[in-house]
Parts: C-alpha cells; structure tokens; sequence
C-alpha cells in the first residue's frame, strides 16, 4: 500500500495576528508557521494505516521555514520517504499549493493520499479536494477512521451530533483527515534529532506557482470583537457573588 | 579405627567445601555473571573520601541512626557479627585440625582476653538486638515492611541467634570442663555453662559437641543463603558504599549509549553499579517510609522496584545463560522489565525528592534506574496525554503553558524604570526567572516583589526576557533526555552573549540543573544562586535593611530541590528571622521535608488514584503545630500547590501560603 | 448573463440543515445587489418535501425564487462522487453568478473539486456578504476577516453560519420546483454503506436548560468532577468542546459546536473555552452564554452576554458553594 501524505504549514494561533502594511496579508514578522494539526492527524493516520498492513508512507510539504523540523518528525514516527517542494511559497493560494503537489503526487502513483480536511488559513478551499480534483480521483472529506480493502478503502465520514456515514470509495482516492484513530503520538526530541543525521529529504522543484481559481482579498483585518461580553471583576468571592446574582435575575436559581 | 576426632575434621572439611562452595558458586552467578551482562560504570575516583566512607556508613552504621532504636539493633548485630567471625573461624579451624590436636586454639587470637571478653558481651548484645528485632518484625509489624520477605528476616534473626547461643553453650561447658585459658574473661559463657554444671562429664563433652555441631551447621547454612534474597547486602555492603555516586546529588548521570537506543528497556541494559545497588537492597523499607508518592497511595514504592529490578536481574541472567530453546527462557523474555514487571504507573509516580536516596543506609539509587526506565518509555512514545502535551508545549515554545515566548516577561510591564535586559548590557546579576514565575497568571505579583526587593537592595539585575527558556530540570526527570539537550543548548547559547557574575534563580529546579548539571559557560563556572541564598547574603552584609520586625509565626517548607538536593537549609532560616517571625519547624523539616508532589515532572501529569496528596498532608501537619499562621515556601510551584491545598482542605483561616520573597518584601 | 446566485441544499436523513437557510439568506443578500434569482438546487431522491413541511409545526419554506430538483436513487443519501457529478453538468449548463456551498461535511467535499474540473474561482469560510456585493470570510480560528470581490464568471463560495440567521432564509411561501434532468450516474466511485447512529449518552445535551461547558483550560481529566458539582448544584449538565472530547475526558455525546451538537440553554457558561468558530456554531442560539477565560482576547467574549478574566479553578468551587448556599443546600 502506497500511501502519501500531503501537508502544509500554517500561522500557529498562539501568536498574535496582526496585518501587514499591504492591508491584504498578514504580517510575518512574528509570525510562526507549524504543521497544520489535521495534516497532523493525517500524518498519524497514514503511519496506523502502515502498522496495519505493511506498505510505505511518504510525506510531501512545500519549502518553507519549519519544513524541516516538521518531516523530520514525520519519519521519527515512520514515514519512510520525505519530500520537500522547493519554490517561493510566500502568500501563495491552496490552488498553486494542490498544482504544485499533483506534480510530485503523479510520480509517486500512490494508492492512497491523506491529508487534513482543512486548514485554519484557508480562503479558497481546502488542499486535499483540490489536489483530488487535479488528480482527478474522488475525495471524501471529515474522515475519523480508514480501513482498507483491495483496491478500495471503507471510511468512517462525520456529520454533525456525532453521526457518521460509513462510505465505500475506489482506489486510488484522496482523503481528507479530520482525526486519526488515535491522537498524534509523541516523538522524543532524541529521535528526531537522529532521523536528522540518517534521512534525507528528496527536494523537488515547482515550475511556477500558478494561483489561478483563488479570490483576490482587497482588505484583511482583525475581528472586531464586536459586541463585547459585560465583564465581571474582582475576587473570586465577589465574581461568584456577581454570577449567582445573574443566575437569579435569569430564573436559573 | 577412626576416632570422633578424625571424622570430625573429615566432616568439617567436607561441610565447608559444600557450604564454600554453593556460597561461592552464588556469589559468583550473582556478582561476577550477571554483573557481567551490564553496562560500563565509573571511572571511580576520590578513593580517600570513598573510604572514608565505609569507615563512616558501614563501620560507623551512620545512616542507620536515623532511626534510631532499629538503628542502634543493627549497630550490635553488626558489630557482633565483626568480632565474632573470629569466633567463626576458631570454630572451622579447630574442626580441621582436630584429628591432630582437639583443642586447638588460634594463634594470638585464641590467646587475647581482651578479645574473648569483648565476644562475650556481643553475643549477649547480639541475642538482645535479635529479640527486638524479633518483636518488631512478628508483633510491632510496621509498615515498612509491607512487601518485604518477613519469613527470610525471621529465620535469619533465628540463625543468628542460634549461633550465639550455641557459642555460649559451647563455651560455658568448655569452661565447665576446664578447657578455656582465658574463662576468666567470659563471664556471660561462665553463666550459661553452670546452666550444665550439674551433668557428668562426658554428658557435657556431648553438649560440648552438639553445641559446636549446631554452631557450625548453623554458620555454614546461613553462609549458602546469604547471597538469596536480602541478606547478600552483608557482601555488597562494602562494595556498594565504597563505589557510591559522589557526583552532586542533582546531577542525574547521562544516558548510557546502547546503540543508540535511549533508555533502559531490559535488566541488562542497566550500568553493573545499577545492578550491585538491586543486590545491596536490604528490604528495610525506610525509602518506603520517606516516599511521598507511597504515602499518596500511588504504587510506587522504591523498596519494592528494587526487590524487583533484583528478581528480574536474577531470572533474566539465567535466561540468558541456558539454551533459547528452553521453555522458560522464552516465558522471561514475554514478561518485559518495562510495562509488565514494573508498570508504567509505578514509574511515572515518582517525584525525584530524592527521600529515597538520602534515607538508604547504603546510598542505593533509586531515582536513577527510574529516570532510565522512564527514557525509554519517552523514546517508544509511551506518554500520557498531559505529558505529552507539556512536552510538545515545551519544544516548540519553551515553557510548559504552550504561551509564546514573547509572553514571557509580560509580566515586567508594570515596573519601572523597566528592568534591564541582560542580553543588551553587562549586569552583576543575571535572573533565571523560570517558567512558573513568569507565565503562571497567579504566580506573577510574587516575582514583581522579587524585582521591587532585588531593586530596594540596590542589586544590578537583569534578565533575558524572552531568550529564556525552561531551564530543563523536571524535562530531564521526565525522561526526555533529547528535549533536556535542546533547552540548554538555547539557554546556554543565550547566557554565553551576555555578561554577568552571578546567576540567581527564583526556582530551586532551576537552580539545581543550572548549578549542577549545565555546562560552564566559557573557561569559568559562575556561581548559581538561589534567592534565598542572595537574600541571606545581602542581608549579613547589611546591603539589605528592614524597616520592621513582622512578628508572625511561621513555619518553613524545605523545597527538595534546594534542601536535600543542594543543602541550603540555613539561608533561608536566616532569612526568616530577619523579617522579624518565629520560626516554628514541622516534624518533618530540613532533610526530612515532606515534598509537595509537583517535581519530577508530576506537575504536568494526571493525578492518578491518589488518596492523600502530599501537598494536603503536608499542610495538614502545619497547621497541626497549632500556632503558625503562615507558612512560608521558596519555589513558585510550592507556591501553587500548597495554596491549592489549604483550599482543598478546608485550611484558608488557619494557614496563609506566603513565599520567602513575600515576607522580606513586607519588612522593607 | 445570468446573475442568479445557486445554492447547494444540504440535507442529512430527511432533514434540512440549518446552514441552507443560512445560506438563502446570504444568497437573498447578494442576489439584491446584482439583480438575479435565488435558486435553491435539490438534489436528492423523492425529495419534494425537503423544500418546506407545511405541516410540520414551522411551516418554513426554503426562501429561494425558484427550487431545482434533481431526482436520482444515488443522490438519495449524499456521496461525493455522485454529487459532484451532477452539479458540475448543472453549473456547466446554467453558469449561475454564484453557487454557495455549506462549509461542512457535504459542501466542503464539493466545492473545491468542482472549482478545479470546472476551471471556476471559489472562496471558503465566507460568512457574510457586504453591501456592495463583497465576500466576507474568516480565518486563522476567527480572529482574521477577509473581504474582497466576488470573482467570477462563477463564485464557488462555501459558507460559514454566524453571518445570518437562519430564519432570514425561510419564507412562508412555497417556492417552485421544477425537474432537471440528471445525467446518467454509473460508476460511481464512492458509495455509501450505511450510518452509524452517535452513542446515545445518558444525556442529551440539545434539550438542556442550562449547561457547565468546559474547555481545554480544564487541564485535565481530573478537573470535570469540578464542573460536575458546579452543574449538579446549578441542576444542569456538563458538556464540553472539542479538544476535550479528543482527549477522552468527556463523552461524544457531550460534544458542542460543528462535529457535534447544536445547543439551545437558557444560560451557556463556558469554562476555559476559547471560542473558535467550530465550537460558536454550536453555541449561537443560547439565550445567555457566561464566558470565564483567562485571556482577555478570547473570541469567546465576542458572544458571551457576561464575562470574567478570573482564573477558573479560583471560581468554581467557590461558585459551587454560594449557589448551593444560594439553594439553601
């Protein structure tokens, strides 16, 4: 089973987010970029997947600051081939980004691809069905358990409250990762440091990025926070005081 | 025809070649085999502390005292034991040569008065300790001893007991029958004998001969069980006092390179000096009765991970030895050292206070196998969410909270002029604030204070603001050995930039890693303050004045990373009596202090199924000094805990949680 | 040209998602500006009453101009492959303004792929339009806004609830409904095998009065006890977001916002929660939500009705105490 993993980098939330001069981007200057947590999830998944039933598991993210940490850590936990696509990655779309990976994707002729089923910088779409559409193989989205067959996978798809919709789908197929079955597990530093002396990352290069099928942003800015919550202060005694005061006036108590 | 003499001999020649030998064959699978399969230990220096070590800890029994009455028991077994070997070897000589001469008596020895008066009243003293020593183990049961092997320390108690009275009984009638020059120097044997003084004298040849038959068979049985089980400590004690860890305490040893696996997985992956402390383990169970993650109801106990790391080491090593094919070799090799023999909760249990490895009266490490099961659990992912979390936390932004590093000195904003920036201009002073000071929302006017009083005191401070990272200390516990070297490459990348005399620290974790396990920066070591040691300092050097004398009554929590691990008791106290407050001690206080339960990195573990936390019993002992009203700690995580437990036992009018800093920053 | 704006109805197990009507909404709303029809698109099988149950208690219509049935056994339960299939053939034909997708589990499995086959623009995560006919998306967990011209010739948008309300997109009028035909659907590449019905909890939390919501500031598995009692004495229940359920320490069945459920309390009190837009989904049509939470930034105090910055674990149990106090308990 030839399963490859797509995964892309995006601004860690922790920071705060502010907006460039430009008006339309954000400002990168603080800006810290780490591994998009359901491409994560994705990684976690295709490394279960390989437990199982034996196969390999390759990893593709683009050339950007964090890149490297980021794979390396993929194979600690088992990847067996990583590949990095170089280019100027900077304030480019999903659409160039799925371009970009269908080349890459095509050479490695996998049975499987995984991926995050969204990412939090996304404004036109998601990586995982565009790459799907480029590649012109189906695509399910907000999987949370994978199983697979000859030629096909059986996939657990969420719905809201909890439902899930057991789907059928013909290899190969792209899927979109919302949880692996089992959380993200844990890579000592020690062994990521050794995959950095014993792996290698393939490069490959992308023959330009093309962004076309994205919207233009005219102006990006930070959420007002809009109708702001009353807020209560003091000490603990004298907030709770203040609530069960609230919870009277609301009929609760 | 042979006479009893010469079936003697021949029969004392064969019982100790068989008892010589099964003792040596043991000695030999358990020492030299086993240890074999270890890894590398030492090089082993310093000889003239090492022994001076013995003649302290083994001759001098010092760390048995600590408690006391049990302490002062073994005293006299042990030193009975000593000078009545000679009586041993009278004994196995005198069986040798008997066919030739049957009252043989050792040269010198057989001739010292001195000597034989001095053995006399051993085996009195021995017979008395025994019978405590009896009472406590069969009536008194305490709970130390839970898990222990009770049955094997009542029949060893049982042979030592024989042995002296069948001493007494051989002499006693040897001197009813005139045969001992020196009787008059036995006078405890004279009292025994005239037990027998009324039989004929070839009855008392007879006595004479069971009595020195059962003394004999005794001595030689308890020879071939001394290496089973608890008692081998009687060979390894000198080795395993003699070859003790004389690093500083908070120096955790490095992971031994297995290639390149990381961590102990099976027995033999152990350093053989790990292995000589499994055998040195005396089942006394006094680490047992120090431990605070035992007393919590978790299931560690280090009395029993010794036991079976001991037990693992003797199946293991057989298995090893016989042929694969062999049946019970595979069922060992099912069983793993890390998961199923020692559980992965006894493991992460353990809090690092180090009780354990002070208590041990022969300086067995029982943290140090731990953190080395522990590597490998972090290596095989083997991690509890929480942790797991903290440590992701950790690598990527340096701190434990998961906050940015830019967030680190938010709590500076208010003070000014602000406090300056270590990395940008030379102080005298560089403070190591560390992570629970700095980001902890509840912890942050304490470090203010701690700025508003080095500032009072006229000190040139800074600090690295956001360069900082976690210091390491509680990673490195944790097991994470990689995530350990990152964090003081950073930091130490970070202090070699700046200029500065002295390193002073809020947090006692901080200041032990940095103090005794961070490499020197550049040629020289510079001294690794904690506050309390800098307050202590400024306040005899009259730098630093208080306007008033508080006048409350207090008591003091030693923090374990500054106590035991690095003897700092005194500077506090000091401290304490500046500001004017009564120090009023806990039971448990200095190197007895009770640990809050935080370290090791418990703090970013799950709780588990705890029935008591140390945190609650240890205030629960404060406030039942009856008079203090506050009670003072000097580490921010004592501070977040102790406070959590005053609110969870319902304490908050009778006990304030206050920090060392707070009370000198009231008496400026 | 067709300036018709198209919408993507979203159906599960006969019922309408309460994003469509949200969707109508911004659809109304855009199709004002630019002078076209909003045009709801059924697909389904044996569908006619998705459009609006007369004598289902609400009697809401989906507020659309006209509706667009396409009948087919396999577009009966929603596939991707299926679905995909036949709005490419209809947005290929009709070439609409815009086609507005759910950004959910049945629109976002669309969109993109058909703006790829298609060679058509798309935007996502867009919750409202401005009034000069922009799109208005959010990122980065809700605390970015992006705006910018609806491209074209066909806007692939999939949205976001938050930007109107769902009643804004129900009429009392039943709209139109006219056949389209579907083309022909054989090898289908993914097919549905069955559902599995989420784990009747001994609670459900959708019918509470009044829920103790906890977060990742609970820290750990140990803590819920202490939203428990809160809860108990309060005489509601404890439900949580999603890190929590994640992590184990709370049922699925407790789970509030986009994977899990709609919750409509009359007092919400949010514990340690954030409040990312996949958790606000869930919580919007509280009559109260009392937010506590550490950081004064947290987009959670965007919604709440009060707020405090107090640490959670200084509150609860002394908020426990004089509510039980309060109750004479």
């Amino acid at each position: 089973m030839n399963i490859v993993i797509v995964v892309k980098l995006v601004p860690d939330l922790v920071e705060e987010l502010t907006i460039d001069t430009s008006g339309i981007a954000l400002d990168t200057a603080w800006l810290r970029l780490i591994i998009n947590e359901f491409d994560d999830h994705a990684i976690e998944q295709g490394i279960l997947l390989k437990e199982r039933g034996g196969g390999s598991v390759t990893v593709v993210a683009p050339d950007i600051e964090g890149v490297d940490d980021v794979l390396f850590t993929a194979a600690a936990k088992g990847a067996d081939r990583l590949i990095k696509i170089k280019g100027d990655f900077a304030g480019v779309n999903n659409h160039a980004l799925a371009r970009a990976f269908t080349v890459v994707v095509k050479e490695l002729q996998p049975d499987l691809v995984l991926t995050g089923v969204q990412a939090n910088n996304d404004l036109d779409g998601s990586v995982g069905p565009l790459l799907a559409g480029c590649l012109e193989m189906p695509y399910i989205g907000y999987i949370s358990g994978v199983s697979l067959g000859e030629g096909k996978s059986r996939v657990h798809k969420e719905y809201p409250g909890g439902l899930i919709a057991e789907m059928d789908v013909t290899l190969p197929a792209v899927l979109g990762i919302q949880a692996a079955e089992q959380p993200p597990r844990y890579v000592a530093v020690s062994k990521v440091r050794q995959m950095m002396k014993t792996s290698t990352i393939e490069e490959r290069t992308a023959s330009g990025l093309d962004m076309a099928g994205g919207p233009t942003v005219s102006r990006m800015f930070q959420t007002e926070a809009g109708q702001r919550a009353t807020m209560l202060t003091g000490s603990p005694d004298e907030v709770a005081t203040k609530l069960v005061g609230i919870f009277k006036e609301l009929g609760v108590l | 025809m042979m006479t009893y003499n010469v079936i003697k001999s021949i029969l004392v020649l064969l019982a100790l070649l068989v008892a010589g030998g099964i003792f040596l064959w043991r000695v030999y699978q358990l020492l030299w085999a086993n240890l074999r399969l270890g890894q590398r230990s030492g090089p082993f220096k310093q000889w003239g502390e090492r022994i001076k070590g013995v003649v302290v800890y083994v001759a001098g029994q010092f760390r048995l005292f600590r408690v006391l009455i049990p302490g002062t028991g073994h005293f006299f077994i042990f030193w009975g034991f000593l000078i009545l070997s000679l009586t041993i070897l009278q004994a196995i000589i005198e069986g040798l040569v008997s066919f030739a001469n049957p009252h043989f008596l050792l040269p010198l020895i057989g001739s010292f008065g001195l000597l034989a008066l001095l053995q006399d009243l051993f085996a009195v003293l021995v017979i008395v300790a025994v019978i405590y020593a009896l009472v406590v183990r069969l009536i008194v049961n305490p709970k130390r001893y839970l898990g222990s092997h009770k049955s094997q320390g009542v029949m060893v108690l049982m042979f030592i007991f024989t042995i002296m009275l069948s001493l007494l009984v051989m002499n006693g009638v040897r001197i009813n029958l005139g045969q001992d020059p020196l009787h008059v120097w036995r006078p405890i044997s004279t009292a025994v004998g005239r037990i027998f003084s009324g039989a004929a004298a070839g009855t008392q040849e007879v006595i004479k001969e069971i009595a020195y038959w059962t003394h004999l068979g005794v001595v030689l049985t308890f020879l071939t069980e001394l290496p089973e089980g608890k008692h081998f400590h009687v060979v390894t004690s000198v080795p395993a006092v003699l070859l003790r860890n004389l690093e500083p305490h908070g120096r955790l040893p490095a992971a031994t390179d297995l290639n390149g696996q990381v961590g102990v997985s099976t027995v033999e992956q152990f350093r053989w000096r790990q292995m000589l402390d499994f055998y040195t383990c005396t089942e006394c169970g006094r680490c047992q009765d120090v431990c605070p993650a035992y007393a919590s109801g978790l299931p560690l106990s280090p009395k029993l991970l010794m036991m079976e790391l001991r037990d693992n080491l003797k199946e293991r090593g057989a298995a090893l030895r016989a042929h694969a094919s062999n049946s019970t070799t595979q069922a060992t090799q099912a069983r793993t050292l890390v998961g199923d023999v020692i559980s992965e909760s006894v493991l992460w249990a353990c809090t690092t206070c180090f009780a354990c490895d002070q208590e041990c009266p022969l300086f067995i490490e029982h943290i140090s196998p731990i953190v080395d099961m522990r590597r490998f659990l972090v290596i095989e992912g083997r991690v509890g969410t929480e942790l797991q979390d903290a440590l992701a936390n950790l690598g990527r932004y340096g701190n434990s909270f998961g906050q940015s590093e830019r967030m680190r000195a938010r709590w500076t904003q208010p003070i000014q002029p602000p406090i300056k920036d270590a990395r940008r201009e030379p102080v005298e002073y560089l403070w190591f604030v560390g992570d629970y000071a700095s980001y902890s929302p509840t912890l942050t006017d304490v470090t203010v204070k701690t700025a508003e009083v080095f500032r009072k005191a006229g000190l040139d401070f800074g600090i690295l603001y956001d360069a900082e990272r976690n210091a390491g200390n509680d990673v490195r516990r944790v097991g994470e050995e990689g995530l350990f070297e990152m964090l003081v490459e950073k930091n130490s990348m970070a202090l070699s930039k700046c200029k500065y005399q002295t390193i002073v620290t809020t947090d006692p974790h901080t200041y032990n890693t940095l103090k005794n396990e961070y490499p020197a920066n550049g040629d020289e070591r510079r001294p690794v303050l904690h506050y309390a040691e800098l307050l202590d300092q400024l306040i005899t050097t009259g730098k630093l004045k208080f306007s008033k004398k508080l006048g409350y009554k207090v008591t003091y929590h030693d923090p374990c990373y500054l106590g035991r691990y690095n003897g700092v008791y005194d500077a506090p106290r000091r401290v304490i009596e500046a500001t004017g407050c009564e120090l009023i001690e806990m039971p448990r206080h200095k190197d007895d202090s009770f640990c809050c339960g935080a370290g090791g990195g418990r703090i970013w573990m799950a709780e588990g199924e705890i029935q008591e936390r140390p945190s609650e019993s240890r205030i629960r002992e404060a406030v039942k000094l009856g008079k203090a009203t506050i009670f003072v700690v000097a580490c921010p995580k004592d501070v977040s805990m102790f406070r959590d437990a005053v609110k969870t036992t319902g304490n908050e009018s009778r006990l304030e949680v206050k920090d060392l800093i707070e009370l000198v920053h009231a008496a400026l | 040209m067709n300036q018709d704006i198209y919408v993507v109805i979203e159906h599960l197990r006969g019922q309408v998602t309460e994003i469509s009507f949200v969707m109508l909404a911004g659809a109304r709303e855009l199709a004002k500006g630019l002078g076209g029809n909003v045009v709801a698109v059924l697909l389904g099988h044996n569908a006619q009453g998705l459009t609006g149950n007369p004598s289902a208690g609400s009697g809401q219509y989906l507020a659309a101009d006209k509706v667009l049935s396409l009948d087919h056994p396999a577009l009966a339960d929603f596939t991707s492959d299926a679905y995909q299939k036949v709005l490419a053939a209809l947005i290929a034909k009709d070439q609409p303004r815009a086609v507005l997708f759910g950004s959910t589990s049945i629109g976002t499995d669309l969109a993109s792929t058909l703006s790829i086959k298609l060679g058509l623009p798309m935007v996502s995560s867009c919750r409202s339009f401005s009034a000069d006919g922009k799109f208005v998306s959010q990122l980065c967990g809700g605390k970015i806004m992006a705006e910018g011209d609806l491209p074209g010739p066909t806007a692939l948008i999939t949205m976001v609830p938050g930007g109107y309300k769902a009643e804004q997109g129900q009429s009392t009028q039943s709209p139109t409904v006219t056949q389209v035909e579907v083309p022909t659907l054989e090898t289908l590449r993914v097919t549905l095998a069955g559902y599995i019905e989420p784990e009747s909890g001994d609670v459900d939390i959708a019918k509470e009065p009044l829920l103790v919501s906890v977060g990742r500031g609970i820290q750990n598995k140990d803590n819920i006890v202490l939203a428990e009692e809160l809860a108990q004495a309060l005489g509601g229940t404890v439900s949580g977001s999603r890190p929590v359920i994640d992590q184990g320490w709370l049922a699925t069945s407790r789970l509030v916002g986009k994977s899990g459920k709609s919750v409509k309390p009359k007092v919400y009190l949010a514990l340690g929660i954030s409040g990312a837009p996949e958790h606000v989904e869930g919580i919007t049509n509280s009559d109260t939500i009392i937010a506590i939470n550490t950081d004064p930034a947290a987009p959670i105090f965007g919604v709440a009705k009060y707020g405090s910055e107090i640490d959670l674990f200084d509150l609860i149990e002394v908020l426990t105490g004089k509510v039980k106090q309060s109750k004479g308990g």
